[in-house]
């Protein structure tokens, strides 16, 4: 909200009305409460998968990744961890950063990084789970 | 940014140590906020010696002992001196509460260390300017909506319905909750507070309201209500034992319901 010249001669009301009520917040309230869950449902799946290929070497890492239901677990646990990740980090830059402009940025720049990390843990999970 | 530093102006320094009364035997050391719009100095912490067999048990007798006594300048808010007017509020030891609720034997410091309440902009010494908190109030409407002809005589509730307003009619509005909150602090001109969101509440689950829907769509924004992270500050500070804290999560617990 701006708070350039002339802000003082607002009344308070005025002030707390602000630009009115977004009318939104409850879908990332519900998704972020959502992911939690998936996010510890998967971790407890993928736990075990991650224990198992550690030290095994590239090949039997690559033969265990080809088996679609272990993949897909771990595309989805990355999906769920970058969707939590970017609401929990707007919620943090919402929180902190008051200066409009850089708020802004620092929102797109956390939808651009969300997006980059998505892409490039499901292009790596796919290319090991084709082949390596 | 998020401010986490106090501004130059607004750096506190040592104040004067104020006499101890005469022939007082048992003493009680009292560190207070002193802050004079007037005089263009930074804020300082006067001590103070206050005359337990001269003086109440509570916080506010020792106030109201120095007030009379000992420096008729110092500044406070007082009225009902029995927690149900909410003037009193203020920092003491650490938290917020309300000066004649809080019994000097149960500070755990040495000292009885007083600063207003926090994040708020100084009037006075230790009165806060609340005058966007009030707004804030007034914002979520608290009153009784309806579109229903009025009934010739009250509107009527069950006993189970007015059961529900217990723990949330009682508040005071002494802004304990809402100054005791950090994300008040960082957001307070957009996030309205545990205290107004536990009387926006209040007026939510009336069974006689019938405005319900209107005062959620007013509510849902990230900012307004979504701020609150379940710090619990408020309920840890409430001087009335409520839980404003449990008030928003029961907002938030509608806000979802309506959308399934």
């Amino acid at each position: 909200m701006s708070t350039s010249s002339g802000s003082s001669m607002r009344t308070p009301r005025r002030r707390v009305a602000g630009l009115g009520s977004a009318r939104s917040g409850t879908g990332h309230f519900w998704l972020q409460r959502v992911t939690a869950l998936s996010n510890l449902i998967l971790i407890l799946i993928a736990l075990p998968i991650v224990i198992c290929v550690a030290g095994q070497g590239h090949a039997a890492t690559v033969a265990t990744l080809g088996h679609p239901l272990v993949a897909i677990v771990l595309l989805l646990l990355l999906f769920s961890v970058t969707f939590h990740m970017r609401i929990g980090m707007q919620v943090v830059i919402e929180d902190y950063v008051h200066s409009e402009g850089v708020k802004v940025l620092a929102l797109i720049a956390n939808t651009f990084f969300t997006i980059a990390v998505g892409s490039a843990g499901a292009f790596a999970i796919l290319k090991i789970s084709f082949g390596g | 940014m998020v401010q986490l530093t106090l501004p130059k102006n607004s750096q506190i320094t040592e104040g004067k140590v104020w006499p101890k009364p005469a022939g007082a035997n048992r003493l009680t050391e009292y560190r207070i906020y002193r802050w004079n719009p007037d005089d263009g100095k930074n804020p300082s912490v006067d001590t103070y010696y206050v005359d337990r067999d001269d003086c109440g048990p509570m916080v506010l007798d020792g106030l109201i002992y120095i007030k009379n006594k000992v420096d008729p300048t110092l500044t406070f808010r007082r009225s009902c001196r029995e927690g149900i007017c909410g003037s009193c509020a203020m920092n003491i030891d650490g938290t917020n509460t309300l000066a004649c609720l809080k019994s000097m034997d149960d500070v755990d410091a040495s000292a009885v260390k007083i600063y207003p309440l926090p994040h708020m902009p100084v009037v006075k010494d230790l009165v806060p300017d609340l005058t966007q908190f009030y707004a804030q109030h007034a914002s979520v409407e608290p009153w009784l909506h309806t579109e229903t002809p009025a009934p010739e005589k009250e509107w009527r509730q069950g006993r189970g319905d007015r059961e529900k307003l217990d723990g949330l009619y009682e508040c005071i509005l002494c802004a304990c909750c809402s100054t005791s909150c950090p994300s008040y602090w960082w957001n307070g001109d957009r996030y309205l507070g545990p205290a107004a969101l536990l009387q926006a509440y209040r007026w939510l689950i009336d069974s006689r309201d019938e405005a319900t829907g209107d005062r959620l769509d007013d509510l849902e924004d990230p900012f307004r209500l979504y701020r609150c992270h379940t710090i619990m500050n408020c309920a840890k500070a409430c001087p009335k034992g409520l839980n404003p804290a449990k008030a928003i999560a029961e907002i938030k617990k509608m806000m979802v319901a309506r959308q399934f």
